[in-house]
């Protein structure tokens, strides 16, 4: 079955249920299905969409990358949400990667768009959402013309499950993004686990105010559509005071989370418990949960079961601790998701014995097909499985089991650095650094944090006439990356510490900024 | 130009890179200068450099979210009867 499928269903169900609720903007399925198939018909009749061709949707959490998302796979084409926090230069790149055909993006992000698609000869067509009509330039289309226009798009399918339905860009230890290639299949088997685990229902009213871009987020919008029920989406948690009070009045069933939204919670000093009266389901992924926290959040939430989660973008979620454990076992992020195994692996793949520490193997329905154009990533990620047509995915994280089965996270096997629940390949932010006239050599660490898991720092030595100052360097990682990714702080060393060979030794680095001291030698 | 924006103008310059020239009305969060760690860090500030307590309720756009916000927010708050106790 293709994904798609679930909104043509919901709309023919609960054509007057409420499926989403934005910036005081609310679409019953029949709209939402409307705009989709809308949208579908611009891509395939006025763009003319070839089956497979990637559409980049460059937005912030609005109605239209719902709809998006939706007429993506309704036109046949494949779908990848892009965080607008994304500066032009790596937009560009993942508009040359996945040799995307158009992109749709909003007034407020076409700077940067444009920018981009300057440096992305395969872009043949841009839709602009909420952008006057006269502002727009040759290729630009206006969305809320276009869709007027547009009849919606018939519903008979232009593809089969296999096809590719997605990319999801996620941050490689080689500081280049890769995107994660997911079928219909892969994103139908996923949705199901975790609805059934979850126990989703189409009455449940989701609160999201995760990116899109992220995939927890994106599941939000994806396994509402497949049960018919509503998504409440938000565009940020800066403003807790903004956000909760909506628990109570659109009737929140279901909150998804993570540590950094759950130590803003913390902060509060009048947490009105209406707020949280409606809440059946909290969860958290992306990292765990202070022991702290999560009682905390129990005494906020008192009729709220608290799902500890754990996944990677290459198989979307892979485990989940049954709320009932949470006392025996806080700190474990528990068991595989309903119809998919995981196991701690030796370096040959076999299962280890409990208390043994190895990577974590993942096998089912969910792991992904590979990442685009990266075959050798891909060789890396997926090995040969127990059968000779099956691949299983070697996660890059170090787990332990217990007597018991239950999981429990140890450390990532590459660099990656946890910082606000979304993962910072340091190579990424030290290449912007090089970039910096002076910089002469740069790592970057992430230093043990309350509130954001891990703080970025940068540790730079400087060219010996160069003047630059903490603030300059800063100013160049925010003009060039994300804001996640740029450094809260910046010390200068005269050298920083290499191997023989002369690498910068980071991983000594890092140890010291988690105050382990400096292992004698090594990457 | 007031010592409260100065003072403001100052802080977000030099731990958000705000640029000198930013608008009085423009917000802080839709132009990336700062997220939702950023207004913690903001409102902690408030309190010590200025002397008051700012309340949950207090924690919102229309009080924080811009340099012309903020301004006022701060004032009020000085004129308020919370700052002569």
């Amino acid at each position: 079955m293709r994904y798609e499928r679930f909104l043509h269903d919901s709309a023919r169900l609960y054509p007057k249920h409420t499926a989403l609720v934005c910036a005081g903007q609310r679409l019953t399925y029949a709209e939402l299905s409307g705009h989709a198939r809308r949208f579908a018909h611009v891509l395939v009749h006025g763009i003319g969409m070839q089956p497979g061709e990637r559409c980049l949707l460059y937005l912030e959490n609005r109605a239209e990358a719902a709809s998006g998302v939706f007429g993506t796979l309704m036109a046949g084409g494949v779908f990848s949400v892009i965080n607008p926090a994304t500066r032009a230069g790596k937009l560009a790149y993942m508009l040359n990667d996945c040799q995307a055909g158009v992109l749709v993006t909003q007034a407020s992000l076409l700077e940067q768009a444009r920018e981009a698609v300057a440096q992305a000869p395969g872009v043949r067509r841009v839709v602009v959402v909420d952008a006057p009509p006269e502002a727009l330039r040759e290729r630009e289309l206006h969305w809320e013309t276009a869709l007027a226009a547009a009849e919606p798009l018939p519903e008979t399918p232009r593809g089969i499950d296999i096809d590719l339905a997605m990319l999801v860009y996620t941050s490689g230890s080689t500081g280049r993004p890769k995107g994660v290639m997911m079928t219909h299949r892969n994103m139908v088997h996923v949705a199901t686990s975790v609805t059934t685990y979850l126990e989703t229902r189409q009455d449940d009213i989701v609160l999201s105010v995760l990116p899109l871009a992220f995939d927890y987020g994106l599941y939000q919008l994806l396994m509402c559509v497949m049960k018919g029920a509503t998504l409440v989406l938000e565009k940020s948690f800066a403003f807790p005071q903004k956000v909760l009070p909506l628990l109570a009045r659109e009737r929140v069933t279901v909150f998804p989370l993570v540590p950094t939204m759950a130590a803003l919670i913390m902060q509060l000093r009048n947490f009105d418990p209406a707020w949280a009266a409606g809440v059946r389901t909290l969860t958290n992924t992306a990292a765990a949960l202070p022991p702290a926290h999560i009682r905390r959040l129990r005494e906020l939430f008192p009729n709220a079961r608290l799902y500890s989660m754990y996944g990677v973008t290459e198989s979307k979620r892979c485990t989940y601790l049954p709320p009932e454990e949470l006392d025996r076992r806080p700190d474990s992020v528990g068991i595989a998701i309903p119809d998919t195994e995981v196991w701690v692996a030796d370096d040959e793949g076999r299962p280890l014995p409990p208390g043994q520490v190895g990577e974590l193997v993942v096998r089912g329905g969910h792991v992904m097909q590979g990442y685009w154009n990266d075959p050798e990533a891909t060789a890396r990620a997926l090995r040969p499985g127990r059968y000779p047509w099956e691949k299983v995915l070697f996660t890059g994280d170090l787990f332990r089991m217990d007597e018991d089965g239950f999981l429990y996270f140890v450390a990532r096997r590459d660099d990656i650095i946890k910082t606000r629940g979304e993962k910072v390949s340091p190579k990424e932010v030290e290449n912007v650094l090089y970039a910096l006239p002076g910089v002469r050599e740069a790592a970057v660490v992430g230093v043990p944090d309350d509130v954001l898991g891990r703080r970025l720092k940068a540790i730079v030595a400087l060219e010996a006439d160069c003047t630059l100052s903490a603030r300059e360097i800063i100013a160049h990682c925010a003009a060039h990356l994300e804001d996640f990714m740029v450094p809260r702080q910046v010390e200068f060393r005269a050298a920083l510490p290499k191997t023989a060979t002369g690498k910068i030794r980071r991983a000594a680095l890092q140890a010291e900024a988690e105050g382990r001291g400096m292992p004698p030698d090594g990457g | 130009m007031s010592s409260i924006e100065s003072r403001i103008r100052a802080f977000l310059g030099e731990h958000f890179q705000a640029p000198a020239d930013l608008g009085a009305g423009e917000s802080l969060l839709d132009t990336g200068i700062i997220d939702s760690i950023g207004v913690l860090t903001l409102v902690n500030w408030l309190e010590e450099t200025f002397g008051f307590v700012i309340d949950d309720e207090d924690v919102l756009p229309e009080n924080l979210d811009g340099i012309g916000n903020l301004v006022a927010f701060v004032q009020r708050k000085l004129d308020g009867p919370a700052a002569r106790n």
